[in-house]
């Protein structure tokens, strides 16, 4: 299975960044291959509209099945993700990479 | 003769500005006031009159054709705003993303975004004797003030000569909507209040005003609260002063019960024709 993360870094220990369109990094780890995949989304920055829409794009390009975030999507991007099909879990917006999966595993996140 | 009234700061008293401008200018000829302030307009408070005319008003969104859609993606890349998306065989359209730029509709080799009316707001004009008062109210949920603000003002210049005097209450801020509601005003009267977050906004107001190349002066509101520095930086920048409203509890009294000012206050009336005086000056010029 893969699962995404909203960063603020590509490493395990990196922190998670709370934001979800606004995101710096999306780190993906396919937890079959033991394998991380990243993407910098530092450029959204840039853009004064439409950051949530945009993020799921890249996010649904990645093909996750689960995502796991701080606060959670807007409403926009809520929209795409659930086109996308992609379980959203929400409240590691303070944790570290490797504590949010731990949490995740634990069932200690919850469902948005 | 457009004037348009902004301010940066929210609260500093636009509308009690237009509201009672517009009617002093309307004891002695016609005026055109119109509260382009289309999120949350307020000017209708102030203002009482006899409806004349009410618009549904539209703007033009994409709506996806599937059947014969192709999945180039051209619509997803040429989208500035990200209101249009591809989900693998998808194409999701943002309607308040939406700017209404039809480029998607354009650039799509299978006319497969037709742009479709969608109703955004409504256009309402009341008359009072010498005075036209328009006011334009954006639909709750609509994230976009600027088509509104644009066609409000098409449709008076459509319907007004242009030698008619216009006023136009513009919403806070310095983005796009004050942009919108200012971008084709003669000049732009900026109020303030004297005081540190007064004088921060009305420098980004000045600034964007600069940008816009507008003609532009200070009405200092609330005068006497605050300190000096407001004064110093019109002085030192040349910005013409219209006029200092003295701060008083008897104008907040006034405005809380939805009733004009300068007919009950002796001084307000007195700097409100200060600012009368510099439009007719500034028109003849």
């Amino acid at each position: 299975m893969k699962i995404a993360f909203t960063t603020k870094g590509i490493e395990w220990n990196s922190d998670m960044d709370p934001r979800f369109g606004r995101t710096e990094y999306i780190l993906v780890y396919d937890d079959e291959k033991e394998e991380f995949t990243s993407f910098d989304n530092r450029d959204i920055e840039n853009e004064a509209h439409g950051a949530g829409p945009k993020t799921s794009q890249q996010l649904f390009e990645m093909s996750p099945q689960v995502l796991i975030t701080g606060n959670g999507p807007g409403g926009n991007a809520a929209t795409v993700l659930e086109k996308a099909g992609i379980k959203i879990f929400i409240g590691a917006g303070q944790m570290t990479v490797n504590e949010a999966y731990q949490a995740y595993k634990n069932n200690n996140l919850k469902e948005f | 003769m457009k004037i348009a009234i902004a301010s940066g700061k929210g609260g500093t008293g636009k509308t009690t500005l237009s509201t009672n401008l517009a009617a002093l200018f309307a004891e002695k000829v016609q005026v055109v006031l119109a509260d382009l302030d289309v999120e949350e307009p307020n000017s209708g408070l102030f203002i009482k009159g006899d409806i004349e005319r009410e618009d549904i008003k539209y703007k033009m969104i994409p709506e996806w054709n599937e059947s014969t859609c192709t999945l180039c993606g051209l619509c997803q890349k040429n989208c500035n705003f990200h209101a249009v998306i591809q989900l693998g065989s998808q194409i999701l359209v943002f309607p308040e993303l939406c700017h209404s730029c039809y480029a998607c509709s354009e650039l799509c080799p299978t006319d497969s975004l037709p742009m479709i009316k969608q109703r955004m707001g409504q256009l309402k004009q009341f008359r009072n004797k010498n005075m036209t008062f328009i006011e334009s109210r954006l639909d709750i949920g609509q994230e976009q003030a600027v088509p509104l603000i644009g066609q409000t003002i098409e449709y008076i210049e459509k319907n007004f000569s242009s030698s008619t005097l216009k006023i136009f209450d513009s919403p806070p801020g310095t983005s796009c909507p004050v942009i919108e509601a200012t971008k084709d005003a003669d000049f732009v009267i900026l109020v303030t209040e004297p005081t540190p977050f007064g004088l921060h906004d009305l420098t980004l107001a000045v600034e964007t005003m600069k940008e816009l190349e507008k003609r532009h002066g200070v009405v200092i509101n609330r005068h006497g609260i605050g300190n000096n520095d407001v004064l110093e930086y019109c002085e030192e920048n040349n910005i013409p002063v219209l006029a200092k409203i003295p701060n008083s509890r008897k104008v907040a009294e006034l405005y809380s019960k939805g009733e004009l000012v300068y007919t009950e206050i002796p001084e307000f009336k007195a700097e409100l024709e200060k600012i009368e005086t510099f439009i007719l000056n500034f028109q003849k010029s």
